[in-house]
């Protein structure tokens, strides 16, 4: 055992100098007008030593190693409860989302405006992985794409705004149902697909989306994007210093009060806090209502699910649509925040993002996302230093998630349903 | 109701089915009998629409129905299990019986979103019937177990459960009895004869146990390799050399 782990490692550090020598030990360089190569600093190429080293090592005791990853699971903050009484758990999660909602409206207050602008971020985020929670978590298509949609509902808010002066809450509704549109349009040709087919066709149709926006420079602006998008407005009153809109008034000119640019950011947040609210308990509902319980009858066994009836396109349809309406709203909201759009903030990373955050909080589980969609938005910014280690940190994490709780931080509860009192 | 008219069905250069008719009456089990591989699943495969017959006439109370979507001809009334159960393993015994029913449900989404009082008369109802199969099937005291945890003599009743809540007219079983022990045998064939005498269902049945498929058919008939071999009362196939020589003689 001991002669042929040893083998094993020699063989893994072998590869290891192989592979990264030439990639990281030689540097291409030219030469007037041919191209050289020449070795790089003793610096790297003492580290691509020790890299071999610490594979060889990590191999040479990986059995004790992973021995002790095997233990891991016994620190496990959430060890596998109990049965939790139907009556205990609606309880303890109504408890949760009353203070959670309690907290997200006292939170602008207590805090600076830089906090409440990453809330309003987190918020953002909450929405997209609910609403990709619908399409991947209850109705099981993996759908890597979903930030298409976010694209349509942002784009539509900036360019109807650009180009016919469109307020905010008339573009809600509007790119919240373009975005529909598209999830109902790009539904069909993927009816028949599931699986790692669906994921490729999703992930193109996001590229597309993406490169689309990029290129129709003529509507889009291109990489430039699009700029001075308009905030929302309080019932005709405006945010700025100066009012922009004829026939709008101030807000602190009507209150009386001293301009501050704090107030623009604190309603917005409370927009979004409303949105997320409401996307919450719309999807919510859903879940418990024939076309909740069809989406996850599709997950779980297509072909039972058609044998008692059930219509395969109504079902995914259904479920591409509404999802993809949640990503509109999120990313009218988003338009708004940022005043500025463009390609960039809809590339295929963030699709990877709000998959991952569905992923960690726990396939179809609402607190479960909502809890994942504040950690990953929140623990980057904390960790300011690191930020060039994000992806990284953020791989690890998925890693230690699957070895250790691999159905999510709180995975997804059954509805218990009281049938003997209905005798 | 049901007319199975000379159904063809090839694999690429395998004619798993060729020329089988079958016909169910009101009121009336029927079994289809053969060996394995003779092509029985697919004859059900086809009448429910899962595959399109290559040849022949479906007829459903008059209406053809060969090629129709297989969601389509569950509507009409016409429910089948699956010769390895497939329930919703992830959702609960209760919640299998309810995606069954979504037809007698309110599938409007703003009704729902609003629980407007049609939408509640109707899940009650739905509620109601989910009870009723489960204390008929005896599975109330799992109601909120998930389906995939149930044995496997449970999920096979679930799954017959989960047929009846669509109040269906005639029901295809796949082999209800395999993998079940001589007591469950015996319930599941007290349960299939309840189902036409007291839930007025007509049955199409699959079936490898003689003595089950003999004791409660009204009519039978054996196919052998895709070919229809005979068909009659159990008496007449028992008695049928064809039979015996190609089938019972094995058993
Ligand atoms: N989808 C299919 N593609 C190709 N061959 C199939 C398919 N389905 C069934 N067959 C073949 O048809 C024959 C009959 O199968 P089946 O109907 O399952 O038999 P039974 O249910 O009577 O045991 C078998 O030879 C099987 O391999
Ligand atoms: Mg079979």
């Amino acid at each position: 055992m001991a002669a042929q782990n040893f083998k094993h490692a020699l063989f893994c550090a072998v590869i290891t100098l192989v592979i990264s020598y030439p990639i990281l030990g030689l540097n291409l360089v030219a030469e007037g007008t041919s191209v050289g190569l020449e070795g790089a600093t003793t610096g790297t190429v003492i580290n691509v030593f020790l890299a071999a080293v610490a594979v060889f090592l990590f191999q040479l005791f990986r059995d004790n190693i992973m021995g002790i990853f095997g233990k891991v699971p016994n620190l496990n903050p959430l060890p596998k409860r109990g049965p939790v009484s139907q009556e205990r758990r609606m309880l303890m999660e109504r408890v949760f989302f009353v203070a959670i909602i309690l907290f997200a409206l006292l939170w602008p207050f207590i805090v600076s405006r830089g906090a409440v602008d990453l809330a309003t971020l987190v918020l953002i985020y909450i929405m997209l992985a609910l609403g990709l929670n619908v399409v991947v978590g209850l109705a099981g298509l993996l759908d890597l794409g979903y930030v298409a949609f976010y694209a349509v509902g942002a784009y539509t808010f900036a360019l109807l705004s650009q180009y016919f002066g469109v307020s905010f809450w008339l573009a809600l509704p509007i790119g919240a149902l373009l975005a529909a549109l598209f999830g109902f349009v790009l539904g069909f040709p993927v009816l028949r697909l599931r699986g790692d087919y669906l994921a490729i066709v999703t992930l193109g149709f996001g590229e597309i989306i993406r490169i689309l926006l990029n290129n129709w420079t003529s509507l889009t602006g291109g990489p430039n994007g699009i700029g001075g998008i308009p905030d929302p407005t309080l019932f005709g009153m405006e945010f700025g210093r100066r009012v922009k809109e004829e026939g709008n008034v101030s807000f602190h000119e009507t209150f009386g009060i001293a301009y501050s640019g704090e107030h623009k950011v604190i309603f917005l947040y409370l927009i979004a806090l409303v949105l997320a609210i409401f996307t919450l308990l719309v999807i919510r509902r859903f879940m418990r209502m024939p076309v909740g319980r069809a989406w996850e009858a599709l997950r779980e066994d297509e072909i039972a699910a058609r044998s008692l009836g059930l219509s395969r396109t109504a079902v995914k349809l259904s479920a591409f649509t509404i999802g993809a309406f949640f990503a509109g709203f999120a990313g009218t909201v988003f338009a708004s925040k940022q005043g500025f759009i463009s390609p960039e903030s809809f590339v295929f990373l963030e699709s990877a993002i709000i998959l991952a955050i569905v992923v960690l909080g726990g396939m179809g589980s609402q607190v479960g996302v909502i809890l994942a969609a504040i950690a990953v938005t929140i623990l980057p910014e904390l960790a300011r230093e690191f930020s060039e280690y994000r992806m990284l940190i953020f791989g690890a994490a998925m890693v230690l998630m699957m070895v250790w709780r691999p159905q999510g931080l709180l995975p997804m509860r059954r509805i218990q349903i009281e049938l003997k009192e209905q005798g | 109701m049901l007319e199975v008219q000379n159904l063809s069905m090839r694999f690429g250069g395998l004619l798993a089915v060729d020329q089988v008719s079958v016909d169910v009456q009101e009121h009336e089990i029927v079994s289809i009998i053969g060996p394995n591989g003779a092509g029985k699943t697919t004859v059900f495969n086809c009448i429910s629409g899962f595959y399109k017959p290559t040849g022949g006439k479906i007829l459903f109370r008059g209406q053809e129905i060969q090629g129709k979507p297989d969601y389509k001809i569950s509507r009409l009334g016409m429910v089948r299990t699956f010769q390895h159960v497939r329930l919703f393993g992830k959702m609960t015994v209760v919640e299998n019986l309810l995606v069954a029913q979504h037809r007698h449900l309110n599938t409007n989404l703003i009704a729902g979103l609003l629980k407007t009082p049609d939408y509640r008369e109707r899940e009650k109802k739905s509620l109601e019937r989910a009870r009723y199969w489960l204390e008929r099937v005896g599975l109330i005291d799992m109601a909120n177990w998930e389906a995939g945890n149930l044995a496997y003599g449970q999920q096979r009743r679930l799954e017959i459960a989960r047929c009846m809540v669509t109040e269906p007219q005639l029901l295809m079983l796949d082999e209800p009895a395999a993998g079940l022990n001589p007591a469950e045998t015996k319930e599941l064939d007290q349960l299939i004869v309840s189902l036409k005498e007291d839930y007025n269902v007509s049955v199409l049945l699959i079936e490898h146990d003689m003595s089950l498929v003999m004791g409660i058919s009204d009519r039978i008939n054996v196919i052998n390799q895709g070919r229809p071999l005979a068909s009659g009362t159990p008496d007449e196939i028992r008695q049928n050399d064809d039979v015996i020589k190609a089938y019972l003689g094995e058993a």
